[in-house]
Order: C-alpha cells, then sequence, then structure tokens
C-alpha cells in the first residue's frame, strides 16, 4: 500500500512545481524587464512599464493559466473517477461546447464591441445553460444517462457553432471566432480572472467534496449506495459534479476559449502515483493541470512563429500523441 | 431480537413483478440461507433488503425503523452489503479497498486503513498476507474474501451476502461459511444467497426458499429442502447425505 507520506510527497512536488513555473511565467516574457524591480514598482503602487507587464499582463495569464490547467485536471478526475471510464474528460459533459456556443454568439451578434466584458460573460451563460440542460436530462438518471446525455448536448452545441460559423457574415469575425475556440491565455486581464474565480472555487469545493464517494464508487454503484452515499437525485454525489464541473470548467471556457487533453492526460499520469485511489487523485490532478498548463504557456510564448501558437492547439498537440503511446503501452499490457 | 424485517415486499420492472410478496425475518446471531434457482429475485431482494431500490409495495425495517425513512450514512454504519461480483475493482491496495468499509464512519486513508476492525477483517477472511497486494492481482476467490473483509470492516450488526462462496474453491467456502458463522456467534445477523444447498444445509439456522419472486418457504433446513421442492422448485431429484440435500439428477 503506497503509505501516506508518498501522496503527501507527491503533492508538495507538484505544489513547488506550481510556483517555480509560475514565478518563471512572471519573470520570462517577449519583453525583458527588471524583475526585481518590477516587483517593487508594483508593491510600491508606481506605474513603470515593467510594473505593468508584470501585474496586468503576466500576473492574470499565470493566474489564469493555474485555475484553467488546475480545474481541467480536476475535474478530468472526478469525471474518470465518477463514470469509471478512463477517457472521459471535461469535454464530455457539453459543457465546453455549451461556452464555447455562448461566446460564439457573441462574436456573431456583435456584442464584442459593447464590452470586453461579452466575451466571457456570454461562454459563461453558455457554459450555465448546458449544465442546466444536462442537470434536467440527466435527473435522476444514471452514470449512462449522464453520458448519452452530454455526447447529445456537446453534439448540438457543435452544430449550432457551426451553424454560427457558417452565418457569420464577416470573414474577420469568422477568424476571430476560429481562434477563439482554439483556446489561449494570451491578453487576458484580471477581468477575466475575476470573471473565472468564483466559478472555479465553488465548482472546485463541490467536485472535492465529492473525493470519498468516489472513492466508494470504484467498488461499483452498489457497494457505494449500501456506504451511504446517495448517487442519484437532487442532493446525490452525481449533481454536485455535474454542477461542480459545469461551473469550474464554464468559468474556464468561457475566459480561455477550448484547451484540450489536460483534463484526460493529467489524471492518466498521475493515477498510479496517486495510489489508485481516486479521493487521493484530485489536488495532484489539479496541481498537475495547473503545472501542465503554466508549462504549455511558456512554451507557446517561446516559440517564435508570426502569430503565437494557440495554447489549445499545443496541449493537443503534446496530447495526442502521449495519448496514442499510452494506447500502445496498455496494448501490450494486455497482450 | 429482530435486527432487519421485510414484510410483504413487491417490486415491478415494467409488467413483470421480480419480487412479490417477499417475507424475511432476520434476528441476532442468525444465519439465514436464502435459497432458489436462478430467477428466483434473489438478487433483486436482497437489495431492497440492502435499502438500495424502495419496493413497490410492503416494507422493510432495520432495528425496528423504516427503512425508507432511515438516512443513508445512518443505514450504512447498521448493515453492510456485499454484491455479487461485479465489475473488477481498481488496481489499489487490499488493505486500502477494505478500508473503505470504515467510510460509513468517516474515517478514511491511514486511519481508516489502521482500525483494529480491518485488521480484524483482513485476519478473519484470511487476507493478511496479501493486503499489499494490488486487488487486480487476486484470483477470484481471493476477491470474493476481499469483499466480504470490506463489509466485516464496517462492523455492522446486519451484513446481507449476494452469493459470496460461488467463486471459492470447497476449502474456502467452508471457511466462509464458518466465518459467517463465527460473526453470528458474536451478535451480528447474516442473511447469504447460496445455491450450494449441502453448505445452507449445514452453516444456516434457517432458510428462505424463493421461486418466482415469492419467498415460498422458511424454515430449517429439513422442513424447507423436501423431495416435492426439489422437484417443483429446482426440477431436480435429490439425496440425502446424513443431513445434507444433494441435488442428484436432473427430473425427466
Amino acid at each position: 500500500m503506497k503509505p501516506a507520506p508518498y501522496a503527501a510527497l507527491l503533492n508538495i512536488v507538484l505544489l513547488a512545481g506550481v510556483v517555480g513555473l509560475s514565478c518563471a511565467s512572471l519573470m520570462w516574457g517577449e519583453t525583458r524587464v527588471m524583475f526585481t524591480h518590477a516587483l517593487a514598482d508594483l508593491l510600491a503602487g508606481r506605474d513603470s512599464a515593467g510594473a505593468i507587464i508584470v501585474g496586468q499582463l503576466r500576473l492574470p495569464r499565470t493566474l489564469l493559466a493555474i485555475m484553467v490547467g488546475g480545474t481541467l485536471g480536476l475535474s478530468g478526475a472526478v469525471l474518470q473517477g465518477y463514470l469509471r471510464n478512463p477517457l472521459a474528460d471535461p469535454g464530455i459533459l457539453g459543457v465546453s461546447g455549451g461556452a464555447a456556443l455562448g461566446a460564439v454568439s457573441v462574436f456573431y451578434t456583435g456584442l464584442m464591441q459593447v464590452s470586453i466584458l461579452a466575451l466571457p460573460l456570454g461562454g459563461l451563460a453558455g457554459a450555465l445553460g448546458a449544465a442546466a440542460v444536462l442537470v434536467g436530462l440527466v435527473g435522476g438518471g444514471g452514470a449512462l444517462v449522464l453520458l448519452l446525455a452530454g455526447a447529445a448536448l456537446s453534439s448540438l452545441a457543435a452544430a449550432l457553432t457551426a451553424l454560427v460559423l457558417n452565418l457569420v457574415p464577416s470573414p474577420y469575425a469568422s477568424f476571430e471566432i476560429m481562434h477563439w475556440l482554439m483556446g489561449s491565455l494570451t491578453d487576458r486581464t484580471f477581468t477575466h480572472v475575476w470573471i473565472c474565480l468564483p466559478g472555479v472555487v465553488c465548482g472546485g469545493l463541490l467536485m472535492l467534496s465529492a473525493g470519498r464517494a468516489l472513492d466508494a464508487l470504484a467498488l461499483g454503484e452498489d457497494v457505494a449506495q449500501s456506504l451511504g452515499f446517495r448517487l442519484h437525485g437532487i442532493r446525490s454525489v452525481q449533481t454536485r459534479i455535474v454542477l461542480g464541473t459545469a461551473l469550474a470548467v464554464g468559468s474556464c471556457v468561457a475566459v480561455s476559449g477550448a484547451i484540450g487533453f489536460v483534463g484526460l492526460v493529467v489524471p492518466h499520469l498521475l493515477r498510479p502515483l496517486a495510489g489508485y485511489q481516486p479521493s487521493r487523485l484530485l489536488v495532484p490532478a489539479f496541481l498537475g493541470g495547473s503545472v501542465l498548463l503554466l508549462g504549455a504557456d511558456m512554451v507557446v510564448r517561446a516559440v517564435a512563429t508570426g502569430t503565437e501558437l494557440q495554447l489549445g492547439v499545443l496541449t493537443a498537440l503534446v496530447g495526442a500523441p502521449f495519448f496514442l503511446a499510452r494506447v500502445i503501452v496498455l496494448k501490450r499490457g494486455v497482450s | 431480537m429482530t435486527l432487519l424485517r421485510a414484510c410483504g415486499v413487491s417490486l415491478r420492472r415494467g409488467d413483470r413483478a421480480v419480487v412479490s410478496n417477499a417475507s424475511l425475518t432476520l434476528a441476532r446471531g442468525r444465519v439465514i440461507g436464502l435459497i432458489g434457482p436462478n430467477g428466483a429475485g434473489k438478487s433483486t431482494f436482497m437489495r431492497l433488503l440492502a435499502g438500495l431500490q424502495p419496493p413497490d409495495c410492503g416494507h422493510v425495517a432495520l432495528l425496528g425503523h423504516d427503512m425508507g425513512r432511515i438516512s443513508p450514512a445512518l443505514r450504512a454504519r447498521q448493515l453492510a452489503f456485499v454484491p455479487q461480483q461485479g465489475e473488477p475493482p481498481p488496481p489499489m491496495p487490499v488493505r486500502a479497498l477494505v478500508a473503505l468499509g470504515r467510510l460509513p464512519h468517516g474515517q478514511v486513508n491511514g486511519h481508516a486503513a489502521r482500525h483494529p476492525a480491518v485488521a480484524r477483517a483482513l485476519a478473519a477472511t484470511g487476507l493478511q498476507d496479501l493486503c499489499a497486494r494490488a486487488a487486480t492481482d487476486l484470483s477470484g476467490g481471493e476477491r470474493a474474501r476481499m469483499n466480504v473483509a470490506r463489509a466485516l470492516a464496517t462492523d455492522t450488526p446486519v451484513m446481507l451476502a449476494d452469493e459470496p462462496i460461488a467463486a471459492l474453491d470447497p476449502a474456502h467456502a467452508l471457511s466462509m461459511m464458518q466465518l459467517f458463522r463465527q460473526q453470528a456467534g458474536q451478535g451480528r445477523g447474516i442473511v447469504v444467497v447460496l445455491h450450494d444447498l449441502v453448505l445452507a444445509t449445514r452453516f444456516c439456522d434457517e432458510l428462505v426458499l424463493m421461486d418466482g419472486g415469492a419467498t415460498i418457504r422458511h424454515g430449517p433446513a429439513a422442513q424447507v429442502l423436501d423431495d416435492d421442492v426439489m422437484r417443483t422448485v429446482y426440477g431436480v431429484t435429490a439425496r440425502r447425505v446424513g443431513d445434507a440435500v444433494v441435488p442428484w439428477a436432473l427430473c425427466r
């Protein structure tokens, strides 16, 4: 049995990774700034160029990488545990699709011109709408109903997003939409952080509260129920997980666009290190997701191309081959 | 003292009555064998007894309280359930999985794994030497013992086990039945679904026979398993070896 200090060590190492990469993310960027001077100016409230770059550009970007990456990792771990399906990821519920549709609708209607807040708020409204439909559809149904309802909702959201892309009058708007859908943390401000934060905190707490139930569910639904967990109905574990994931992931997709593979890959990587116990995977999955996205965001900034590589493109580019490698390893293990 | 009582319990799935008018009374210190042919409704009746599903009519009472009104958390501290072996366990260590039996008491991880009830459960099921092994590396029989150990670790007055010895060799099946007897001796009440009529006759205080969703007979094995029952319910003739009823040949 993996002793408790081992799990604690994993968390400490990952936390150190988050702290280290956050510092690197603040210190390093396209424009060279004297970080110590910039920090001193920032703390003293002086509006020097360095302070503005670090405080208003790099800090929100770093915070968002931690929140978005962490949320994707955590929700991936929770959904994989709940559905007992290692292929589950946050996109499976259709909430990301809803957020994307909401944001794309903002592009289409031109509300973007009204306020910078319109885009993330549109995304958030889309995510919450999708979550409400999902909870209504699933009702007292079990994990299978949830999977099917999520798949249906994802398809519908994708179809409607494609419809908007199809109907959008200006090619420029169409390009903007495509660009946004690829996912990015570029040019995000503290406004985005504040929009994202409540959903991430509330959703994250809801998901973390399901840890013990996830352990019990590892033994099957009947055992989990006999161990005292409500699996279906309004006060059930399922409601907490769906609402938690929807709130947190919806808020993240609303500000960052769709970033794939983090929620799928991070729990996979860390599961053996967490002793395969679902509840012990949750915190490492959050920290691991943060580390991955902080790292990926730094790579995006480092790769010198004409246009900045979109974060979602990079995570998919790295994630998909990694996943193929996992499949090959699994296949060898089986045969 | 009555621990668990079901009166006239019925459940329909669509047009089909899966359980109809089934009754059972479990007292402290007793082992009840729930027997019957495949499809008789035993597993569904066990789920109703465990409070995992409410019956359409009739009622189940746990320690004198209506099952429908007891909170799931309280029920879990009074009744442990071992379902039929279904999905494979995750590759967690055996001790960690057995320690999940402490969840109803709010104990988790290391705190749960170090609880004396977990050590007792591992010892009672003979799993001490396997407790560090990944559950996925266990044989079918070892897995069955692990499931019973997890239920024992909760330390409940009532335990329900659905075909716990189906995957066990004769020695382990005997030792599991002895374990149930010994646990009953310590004051627990146990309902166990069995297909092995010889072991059912030897180790159960009472048998409840189900057929077509109903509990059609209950009482000591000698009364329940007569030639007529063996022929009409199981479709076999039987021979008696001492007290035991041994299914012998198919009825033509």
